[in-house]
């Protein structure tokens, strides 16, 4: 089981790792030594706003914002279950 | 270079992008590991692209939807250009991965390379210790340069991965492999069965292990693994099962000409950095474009898809899995490329695999004696 996401945490992507929009494959990937994870829309948008200073409340809130017709609680568990996801397969950090 | 997702780009013609390219940028090595990738007759290509070339070849490529960039050879540290080509590649979007014996390598050139934007440095490592490093790299002095280059990149704040090809005579080493991975702070480690082209296929009944080694060094990885996850340190183990002992065939680069391009330090354009040993002639990038070559040329069409198989595989579920297997190991083993990988058990060629795993059981040569990857080696394959 992954460990529940506390809303004032700061995740960040993995030093190293880059986030990255390829027109060619019309989404975001995730590159990493030798690698590369094909993120969906949802995936994209969420590590495209982890810039080092917004909390996971934060993040909620930006995405709420830039996402209204989303259901709101929905959308936050949604949030919180990919970054716990992501903090497990060691894609994010923090500190 | 194992984990990248199948493309599903395509072009009109069902072909996905090219997400990788290993540009192999000279076969010049100061090392004579008897297993190397190179060709054997790696001494007659010596025009070399020149820094332009290599230009042009990344900016075709990327525009092609190509990502992942490795820097490789040969040592591709050779090249005094390096820091050039890695910062344009970075310039053009590429995440750029340097694959290197860290012989070449110092503080100021690891600096030179931060700054071009170089994005990862895989470092190779022969041995555990120094005595087996020497007789296998042919060099008394390469493993101490490595040790202290690894500490000085995790220094400068790279990720790293350590690749360790393992073989009869260090495998039984591993835990203490792996006890140095860890103190020298790699991020992951590779441990790569060393499989049987070029050089290794040469030398390969003073290569292959046991299955008992092979038994014993799974438990071993496994045992790492989960003292690793203990103390909460993050090392990726990855440990690569010689094909001589899979279960199944490998799905080889993906699929040919699925993801997966080399440029050879010639120019030629290939499926995988092995595949210049087929009995066919690849298109060279000198004489027409990388796009034209990856979609339209007949190499790069020859095997893809499901078309040109024959039975067992043609009729077998799993040839959207593995593709067949590999086109090298096929015609190493068979004489001919379109045969199945006989790795496979289906494989009327499976003997091959069991006969080579028995006359490796009796070969008695030390590493000290296999035939060492070298100019003057090579040059009796440059003849032949």
């Amino acid at each position: 089981m992954s460990a529940p996401v506390d809303s004032r945490t700061v995740y960040r992507l993995r030093p190293g790792w880059r986030l990255q929009w390829e027109e060619a494959q019309g989404r975001h990937v995730l590159l990493y030594p030798e690698g590369m994870v094909q993120l969906n829309d949802s995936a994209g948008a969420i590590l495209s706003l982890l810039d080092g200073e917004r909390d996971v409340s934060a993040l909620i809130d930006e995405l709420t914002r830039r996402y209204p017709e989303a259901p709101s609680g929905e959308l936050a568990q949604d949030v919180r279950d990919f970054l716990a996801d992501a903090s497990q397969q060691g894609w994010i950090h923090h500190d | 270079m194992t984990e990248i997702a199948r493309s599903q780009t395509s072009e009109a013609h069902g072909i996905g992008a090219p997400l990788w390219l290993l540009a192999e940028l000279t076969y010049r090595c100061p090392l004579q590991c008897a297993y190397c990738s190179n060709p054997l007759d790696f001494a007659a290509y010596r025009d070399e692209l020149t820094t332009g070339e290599w230009i042009d070849i990344m900016r075709q490529a990327r525009a092609m939807g190509a990502v992942q960039l490795g820097f490789s050879g040969g040592e591709p540290l050779v090249r005094r250009d390096l820091e050039t080509l890695v910062g344009e590649a970075r310039r053009l979007g590429f995440y750029t991965n340097l694959i290197t014996s860290a012989l070449g390598l110092d503080e100021a050139r690891i600096m030179a390379l931060r700054e071009a934007g170089l994005d990862h440095i895989q470092i190779s490592l022969q041995a555990g210790d120094a005595d087996m490093a020497a007789a296998v790299a042919g060099s008394p002095k390469a493993h101490a340069k490595k040790l202290a280059m690894a500490r000085a990149v995790k220094a400068a704040g790279y990720p790293m991965v350590l690749n360790v090809v393992l073989h009869r005579h260090n495998i039984d080493d591993l835990d203490a492999i792996i006890a140095l991975c860890d103190s020298l702070g790699a991020d992951a480690v590779e441990l790569a069965n060393c499989q049987m082209y070029g050089w290794a296929q040469l030398n390969r009944e003073g290569l292959l292990p046991s299955r008992e080694q092979l038994e014993v060094a799974e438990a071993t990885t496994a045992r790492w693994r989960e003292r690793l996850a203990a103390k909460g340190r993050d090392m990726r183990l990855l440990f690569v099962v010689p094909d001589y002992y899979a279960e199944r065939p490998k799905a080889c680069m993906g699929g040919w000409g699925a993801i997966f391009m080399t440029v050879a330090p010639d120019g030629a354009v290939l499926p995988c950095h092995s595949a210049r040993m087929l009995p066919m002639s690849f298109p060279n990038v000198r004489e027409r474009r990388l796009r034209e070559i990856w979609y339209d040329s007949e190499p790069f069409n020859r095997y893809r898809g499901d078309a040109w198989m024959r039975s067992p595989c043609r009729d077998c579920d799993e040839r959207k899995r593995d593709f067949g297997g590999c086109r090298c190991q096929a015609y190493l083993l068979t004489g001919d490329p379109a045969a199945t990988d006989p790795v496979c058990e289906y494989s009327p060629h499976h003997g091959l695999i069991e006969a080579a795993r028995e006359a490796a059981s009796t070969d008695p040569r030390r590493v000290e004696q296999l035939t060492p990857r070298s100019v003057h080696e090579s040059q009796v394959f440059c003849r032949q």
